[in-house]
């Protein structure tokens, strides 16, 4: 059946079937890698996207969910001029990354986190970002969140 | 279908091969390096090459208007000076940190620098890894004796191209990368002194340019570069001195990390080409059974799924997408044989491994005095334990996935692999072509951390024979749970510990242990005892041990740390104080202890409920010492509050990304002391995904960990591994100050609940 949704605010329409999980549709169907497979069962967050601005672990969640939903991956994060979002360039001056491989997902986590609560505490940081990392990165990824508000909650100007 | 993410990756263009050497003296072999399983070994051809190898390396990577050096770099007539890698990046940063090593040596502009992967190809044979590792292998005497060419023709004929035991920089760096530099640099000075008619003395060298200062005359690299790629390049070329750096040491940016927070970044997994099928994969449950039978029908009802292939211990299912190919596996009911290891589980295991130690048989052993005689003194207070690991899963957040297209009699792989000349070797043989007909064209992975060593990777075999059977190219990719139950795990292992303790001082001390694999000569016993003893006990399982992050270090640092403790207790002394007076007074390893005592701020006072832990280990040429500090949750779960480490590697490349390294390898060694473990019940795996194998999360991760160096200028140690194996003493000795509790069969949370 063909399914309708958004990506990144572009309208796409798939032949898949509904039970397929968005995750795939995202990568074999769409050819957006930046979204990862990791576990297959919401368990570990490196398929992490936002379905209405919410984030979602698209490896759980079936495409016929998301008819006539705006869908974001990390492909959707930078501006339209290339301009990074403000968590990618706090990944970068952190160094967060490692094998990279759950960072797609860490990063969706973590804007998701911000465009929610603001200025996250540590306690919000530890129960919001939950994304398995093996690399052990975890220190770098609070570091970024915190240095990504700190900007945010500065002067304002831009 | 979508548009390929990745057209320029699409069947790579072969040139004809470079002969291999005529003798055979190395074969292929498994040895250990600094205690890491490594197999075969590329030598990658400095000048150690013979010129069919230049001109062959200069074929795959040199281009119109550019010169290649050696098979090392190449120099563009726009300055861009291109480094190549034969180690892979996984995640651990060293081709930002070779590159560096030999952009300093070559006074190279940094942001002229690009890194790329070395081909998988012969003529890239890691040349300065095998003379690295040589010392260790036969010896220094014999290895002071083998001329470089030798040694080149060694590295082609094993063939060695493995990226393990943390020697990226420690090796090929201080080796290839920096001599490299130094050599080119001394050509490019000599083509401008002829070119300008004056001395090299007179010649300075700074941002790719060399200037003579006194007529102010210059000249770019760009420039110099095919002059200075006719000559010949020095064999021994001065090297810069540690005041003279600019870029070693500095904490440069890494190059791959852009990629990483976009999306753009292709790994294996993302590879696709056109017509490219999915497929997915499920091994006989328990490791060394069979196929059966299977009913292929229910696979193919489901939408999408093509084909079904049967391996001899294993099935699999080719469809238009992961998820079809998933569906119809899930919906076949394949029957396997056990292989006669229906009786082996966890228990089994130890209680074979107690067994063996009983008998008091050893496979190897080391040490040195008389520890019984030590056990049986007047007045040698006897302490004895026994310490459980159970096997432990490298859980690469990225599964095995490995594209392969069998096209006009060659097969072309696209994956990531450990060692990418050697993935050849195997796929060859699997498919039975010649390895020159099998082209592997390696890819950035999602970790790796051992599990992807050729010899111990099964999805290199199954891509091979799936591409005989099918027209198009095809991507195999596991599913968690086969990651998970089909791992070649870190070894399940029992020690038994008995030391004597008097006037304050140990006497004596025996460390047995069981295992598949013996660690001598692999970790290093640290400590200045008059009589010590280390047998090893050979077990093997039904299950295929590999090296897991760090090694033996893992298992043999708990067991000596943790033991420690409880010998300090025996002494009545601080574990601290305990351990110093056991070192040789001003060593490495008494300065590495003492400067994490003070960071940490051992001796002051704690809250109640909560304890230091104090653990030292050399692994990979590289001294670390960690204080953690910890409490118990409320639901009796252990909550490590602070983390210090003190390294010394002898000097740190790029001090950020080893700090990375060894806070990452901090949290790896307390996420499996914590919840790790792979248990077996009638030889089969009993796990299956994150849910029942938890990973540490960054709430119980330590908010922060204080990484220290100290730049001794000792010989380079690695830095990938290192930070892992005092992790889990110093959380048991932790603990046991917090609890009062020993801790010493892990994962912890096993037993919280037992």
């Amino acid at each position: 059946m063909a399914i309708a949704f958004s990506v990144n605010g572009r309208a796409v329409s798939v032949e898949a079937e509904a039970d397929t999980p968005l995750l795939w549709v995202l990568r074999d169907d769409l050819g957006m890698t930046g979204t990862k497979f990791g576990c297959g069962i919401a368990a570990c967050g490196a398929c992490s996207v936002h379905v209405d601005g919410a984030v979602a672990r698209s490896c759980s969640v079936p495409v016929g969910e998301v008819v006539g939903k705006a869908v974001t991956t990390i492909e959707g994060l930078k501006s339209a001029d290339g301009t990074l979002h403000k968590v990618q360039a706090a990944w970068i001056a952190a160094q967060v990354p490692q094998c990279g491989y759950c960072q797609s997902g860490q990063i969706m986590a973590a804007v998701a986190l911000i465009d929610a609560v603001g200025t996250p505490s540590d306690a919000q940081i530890d129960a919001a970002m939950t994304n398995i990392c093996r690399c052990g990165t975890y220190p770098r990824v609070r570091k970024a969140i915190l240095a990504a508000t700190g900007e945010a909650a500065g002067t304002g100007e831009a | 279908m979508a548009d390929n993410p990745n057209p320029e990756l699409e069947y790579p263009e072969t040139v004809a091969p470079v002969d291999k050497p005529k003798k055979k003296g190395v074969k292929r072999r498994i040895f250990l390096i600094g205690s890491a399983l490594v197999v075969g070994g590329g030598i990658f051809g400095v000048w150690w090459t013979d010129s069919s190898v230049r001109a062959r390396a200069r074929a795959l990577t040199v281009g119109e208007g550019e010169h290649g050096f050696a098979t090392w770099m190449k120099i563009a007539e726009d300055d861009t000076v291109t480094v190549f890698s034969p180690h892979i990046d996984f995640g651990q940063g060293s081709h930002t940190a070779l590159a560096q090593m030999l952009a300093d040596e070559l006074d190279a502009a940094w942001d002229k620098v690009r890194i790329e992967q070395a081909p998988s190809d012969l003529a890239f044979a890691n040349a300065a890894l095998a003379k690295g590792f040589l010392p260790e292998m036969v010896g220094q005497t014999v290895a002071g004796l083998l001329p470089d060419a030798v040694v080149g023709m060694m590295a082609r004929s094993m063939p060695l191209q493995i990226t393990g035991g943390s020697s990226a920089v420690r090796f090929t760096g201080e080796v290839g990368m920096r001599k490299t530099g130094a050599a080119v640099r001394a050509a490019l000075v000599a083509e401008a002194a002829d070119r300008l008619g004056v001395p090299e003395s007179e010649l300075t060298t700074a941002d790719s340019v060399v200037t003579h200062a006194k007529s102010g005359k210059s000249l770019r690299y760009g420039a110099l570069a095919a002059g200075a790629a006719q000559r010949s390049l020095a064999s021994d070329p001065v090297l810069k001195t540690r005041d003279q750096w600019k870029l070693i040491g500095q904490p440069i940016a890494r190059r791959d990390i852009p990629a990483k927070v976009d999306g753009s970044a292709v790994y294996g997994i993302d590879f696709t080409l056109p017509e490219m099928r999915v497929a997915t994969i499920a091994a006989a449950p328990v490791r060394g059974g069979k196929l059966e039978s299977v009913d292929e029908a229910p696979a193919l009802a489901v939408k999408g799924v093509e084909k079904v292939v049967k391996l001899d211990d294993a099935v699999i299912v080719v469809a238009k997408g992961y998820w079809q190919a998933k569906k119809g596996l899930d919906a076949l009911a394949p029957t396997f044989s056990d292989g006669g290891h229906a009786a082996v589980s966890t228990p089994s295991i130890f209680a074979a491994q107690g067994k063996l130690i009983a008998g008091g048989k050893a496979d190897n052993e080391g040490g040195k005095g008389d520890v019984e005689a030590a056990f049986g003194a007047a007045g040698a207070k006897l302490v004895e334990a026994e310490y459980r690991v159970p096997f432990l899963h490298h859980a690469m957040m990225e599964p095995f996935a490995l594209t392969g297209h069998l096209k006009d009699g060659k097969l072309y792989l696209w994956g990531g692999m450990q060692d990418p000349l050697s993935t050849r070797t195997k796929a060859a043989k699997a498919a039975d072509l010649g390895v020159e007909d099998v082209i592997f064209t390696p890819m950035i992975m999602g970790g790796g951390f051992g599990r992807r060593f050729p010899d111990l990777v099964e999805i290199i075999d199954q891509v091979a024979l799936l591409a005989k059977q099918v027209p198009y190219p095809v991507k195999l990719v596991w599913s968690r749970e086969e990651e998970l139950r089909h791992g070649t795990y870190r070894p399940q292992s029992l020690a038994r510990l008995k030391g004597a303790v008097k006037d304050g001082r140990i006497t004596g001390l025996q460390i047995d242990y069981a295992q598949s694999g013996n660690a001598e000569g692999e970790v290093p016993f640290i400590y200045n005892l008059p009589a010590t003893s280390r047998r090893h006990f050979a077990y093997q399982s039904n299950q295929i041990d590999g090296p897991w992050r760090s090694v033996n270090a893992t298992q043999l640092g708990f067991y000596t740390e943790s033991f420690m403790d409880e010998l300090a207790a025996a002494a009545g002394a601080d574990p601290y104080e305990f351990r110093r007076r056991h070192l040789p007074a001003g060593s490495r390893h008494v300065k590495a202890l003492d400067e994490v005592a003070r960071r940490s701020g051992w001796g002051t006072p704690l809250p109640e409920g909560t304890g230091r832990g104090i653990a030292i280990v050399e692994s990979f040429g590289t001294i670390v010492a960690e204080v953690i500090e910890a409490g118990i949750k409320d639901d009796g779960s252990p909550k490590v509050l602070k983390a210090f480490a003190v390294v010394d590697c002898g000097t740190t490349v790029n001090p950020f990304n080893a700090e990375a390294q060894i806070a990452g390898g901090l949290i790896m060694g307390l996420s499996s002391a914590i919840g790790e473990a792979v248990t077996l019940d009638k030889g089969a795996v009993v796990e299956s995904n994150f849910t029942d194998y938890p990973i540490l999360k960054l709430a119980d991760a330590p908010p922060q960990i204080d990484v220290h160096f100290i730049e001794s200028g000792a010989k380079t140690g690695g830095i990938g591994e290192p930070g892992l194996p005092p992790a889990s003493p110093a959380l048991a000795n932790a603990l046991a100050a917090a609890t009062g509790k020993r801790i010493r069969n892990l994962p912890v949370l096993a037993q919280a609940k037992a």
